[in-house]
């Protein structure tokens, strides 16, 4: 137990669109049976972390009621554990979290009273398995101060990421945060390892200076000073920032390599259990190149999709290429392709819903009646 | 003082040796079933869902798989601080240490623990039926009847009754007579092999009777009520219920659960069925297959063609494979080009490619024809059977098997493959 996990899982992001109306990213499904935040969860217990910090503004009941024990991730109960931080008032304090170094200033008393000598820091956004243990090694043997760990991405889009230029040496030069034109295509995962002391002392000067975002006035600010250095991922590593992302990401779990590193290869994911039954397929029902969660009920016909957990297909409907959230009910010949299905909805029978330049975010608040 | 109103005393370490192989290494409550739960949830979501929070768990025969099955009864919500659920094996003692002879001899030994929960009543069940019930329900009948012992009973049709203990009862459901097994019966009600004793009877009656060999439930306990003049009630159910003490029936309630709407549903929001569950990724369902009327567990792949069937999870199905009325449970993997029809294979088996489970004609089983019959092929878990193979009906094998073990990679209708030290 030499580290502590801090998961930076505040934000709301305008280019999720109406995905974020009702929750956090990091609460957002993902790969039929897990949340965003599962897999960060998932890598801090599986480096042995025991106890771990969420920090949350935006939606926080939707993080709150995923994050209900911390035994689904095997954290510590009586040494260690989860704790989900929210804003409070206090007798010096009234506001929201300003920024990621603020959330942190905020539950300072959480780092000053842990003994364990290293932080993890990570957003609740992204999709990668990672031993910590490994950066902590790496950080230990470069001597750094900060660790960053970045990818190489291949991607025309850079304008969502952090990117980083490093020395042959790794130590990271420049920094630039969501830049127009990208010098580098190296991106910050927006995982960062630091010692516990070292970030106290950099949270508390950044907040008597009234600098209140970790990667801004600490990692931008602080880059010639301090040693910073960069660890560099080559497994598969996505974060959800946008529709497309979020859909893209999903997608990526047909693929039968990707399915294979994150189902079937160890460690495991875990996320909060639910007691529902197998998923049942009635007769007619033609699935392909699909992934269907448990709880599902399957009569029509479902083509390169996902099926969230409790989603009921009716006869003769058409599902391609989309992906069906939690707990959608979908009526009888219902067309739905290049969609997003917004989870707890009623796609009433007959309807046609068809994402024809890109993807469809669908979100029906239609009654329906529980038997 | 701590007092709980009724607990509930589970009978689970019984053989069931009519499942052959599949209960070899495990006790029958711990059987898979429905392509994610075991046996034994279904009594102990019954229990919670009706309110009862302390269950002791009486294991005997092969516990590992249901002590970690049950663990502290975290999936139940049966972890409690006063209560929740115990797991009681035999034990040692400073004179007469026995095993447990008989249903009730267990219960008897256990007076202690059904002591310090000092309850009004107890209901005793047994770890081998499917069903829903509100055991609440019944106590609500048990205390309008005032009664000493309720025996929940179900009709059955008259020309079945034969096959069990029947009550024969007044008008007002007073059981008059009790019939084992009868060749006429006077009655359709068939015990269920379920219990609500009121306590203080039942400590007397299990005390006066402690000398019985093999003391039973049905054998001796109730009719020695009954002869003391005790007020016995048969409380009527009418729900589904389901005996999967063979091979066959245990087919057979597993084949129901793939019907449209069927009888015994597990999709219901209000009595739901909990179960030790990991977090599991979802199936994966691959071009250029089918899956037809037929539920299927997390994380299990799909590559090729289930109908009709029950699939277990973290399955694998292969390219080519045809599944049809089969039962496949957890971590199994079956190879391309196979055909599986009307099988039972238990966990962690492989089969490899090009094989054929269900060929040719029926032939009575060569060694125990009353337990492998209906036409049933059956795995038993962690067998492997290489490729190539073509396997008959009415057949089982256990153990791991290479070609050399087979002639003319053949297995005939009727045979039993048991691989030395395994048993049947």
């Amino acid at each position: 137990m030499r580290a502590i996990g801090i998961i930076l899982a505040g934000g709301n992001n305008h280019r999720m669109k109406e995905l974020t109306r009702k929750r956090a990213i990091a609460a957002m499904p993902v790969a039929g049976s897990y949340r965003s935040i599962d897999f960060v969860l998932s890598n801090m217990a599986n480096s042995r972390i025991q106890k771990v910090a969420v920090l949350t503004q935006y939606n926080a009941r939707s993080l709150n009621e995923h994050l209900s024990s911390s035994k689904w991730w095997d954290f510590g109960r009586k040494q260690g554990g989860l704790y989900v931080f929210t804003p409070v008032m206090t007798a010096d304090n009234n506001f929201w979290y300003r920024g990621t170094a603020d959330s942190i200033y905020q539950n300072l008393t959480f780092l000053k009273n842990s003994h364990e000598p290293y932080v993890i820091m990570a957003s609740g956004d992204g999709i990668y398995k990672l031993d910590y243990n490994k950066v902590i090694e790496y950080h230990i043997a470069k001597k750094a101060d900060i660790t960053v760990v970045c990818k190489d991405v291949d991607d025309e889009n850079m304008e969502r990421f952090g990117i980083l230029k490093m020395n042959e040496d790794r130590q990271i030069e420049d920094f630039e945060e969501k830049p127009v034109i990208a010098k580098t295509n190296t991106v910050s995962c927006g995982i960062y390892v630091i010692r516990r002391r070292q970030l106290i002392e950099l949270i508390e000067k950044s907040a008597e200076e009234e600098r209140y975002d970790f990667v801004r006035d600490i990692l931008i600010r602080y880059r010639g000073l301090k040693r910073i250095y960069g660890y560099k991922m080559d497994n598969y590593w996505n974060n959800i920032s946008t529709v497309e992302d979020y859909f893209r990401t999903n997608m990526d779990f047909l693929k039968e390599e990707v399915r294979d590193y994150f189902f079937h290869q160890y460690p495991n994911i875990y996320s909060k259990v639910e007691d529902l039954p197998p998923a049942k397929y009635n007769v007619g029902t033609h699935i392909s190149n699909s992934l269907i969660s448990s709880g599902c009920i399957l009569n029509g016909t479902v083509e390169d999709s996902i099926l969230f957990k409790k989603v009921f297909v009716g006869n003769n409907c058409y599902i391609k290429n989309s992906i069906i959230l939690n707990d959608v009910y979908i009526g009888d010949n219902a067309h739905i392709e290049n969609c997003i299905v917004e989870s707890r909805g009623t796609i009433r029978a007959n309807s046609f819903y068809k994402g024809e330049d890109g993807v469809q975010i669908v979100i029906s608040e239609g009654d329906r009646y529980v038997m | 003082m701590i007092k709980k109103e009724m607990i509930a005393m589970l009978l689970a370490g019984g053989q069931g040796s009519r499942l052959g192989v599949l209960t070899t290494r495990m006790a029958k409550p711990a059987v898979p079933f429905g392509g994610k739960y075991r046996i034994i949830d279904f009594p102990l979501s019954n229990c919670i869902n009706s309110g009862i929070d302390t269950v002791g768990v009486l294991t005997q025969y092969q516990p590992l798989r249901l002590n970690t099955h049950i663990g502290i009864g975290i999936p139940w919500d049966l972890d409690k601080n006063i209560g929740g659920v115990t797991v009681l094996p035999p034990f040692e003692r400073n004179v007469n240490s026995e095993w447990y002879t008989g249903t009730a001899n267990a219960i008897y030994q256990n007076i202690e623990y059904m002591e310090s929960y000092n309850p009004d009543y107890v209901l005793i069940l047994s770890g081998d039926h499917i069903y829903k019930m509100d055991y609440e329900v019944m106590l609500d009948f048990h205390r309008q009847c005032e009664a000493d012992v309720t025996i929940a009973a179900m009709p059955v049709p008259l020309e079945e009754a034969k096959r069990f203990g029947i009550v024969i009862t007044d008008e007002n459901k007073k059981i008059i007579d009790f019939e084992e097994k009868p060749e006429k019966p006077r009655s359709n009600l068939a015990s269920m092999g379920i219990y609500i004793f009121t306590w203080k009877s039942l400590k007397e009656a299990l005390i006066a009777n402690a000398e019985q060999s093999n003391l039973d439930f049905g054998k001796h306990v109730i009719p020695y009520c009954h002869e003391k003049g005790e007020r016995l009630f048969a409380y009527e159910y009418n729900g589904y219920w389901k005996d999967v003490g063979t091979l066959h029936s245990y087919w057979e309630a597993n084949m129901e659960l793939v019907d449209i709407i069927p009888e015994f549903n597990l999709y219901e929001e209000y009595w739901r069925i909990f179960t030790k569950s990991e977090t599991l990724p979802p199936q994966f369902i691959d071009g250029d297959t089918a899956v037809e009327k037929s539920i299927v567990g997390e994380g299990t792949s799909i590559y090729g063609k289930v109908y009709n069937s029950v699939i277990g999870r973290g399955v694998i199905i292969g390219k080519n494979t045809v599944v049809r009325d089969s039962i496949i449970m957890n971590d199994t993997s079956i190879g391309d080009n196979c055909t599986v029809e009307k099988a039972i294979i238990a966990e962690n088996v492989s089969i490899g490619s090009n094989v054929f489970l269900g060929a040719g004609e029926e032939v009575e089983n060569e060694s125990k024809p009353d337990i492998y019959n209906y036409g049933l092929v059956t795995v038993a878990e962690r067998s492997v059977i290489p490729d190539n193979i073509s396997i008959g009906k009415n057949t089982v094998l256990s153990g791991v098997f290479q070609s050399a073990d087979f002639e003319n990679n053949t297995v005939p209708s009727g045979k039993s493959l048991i691989k030395a030290g395994e048993t049947a």
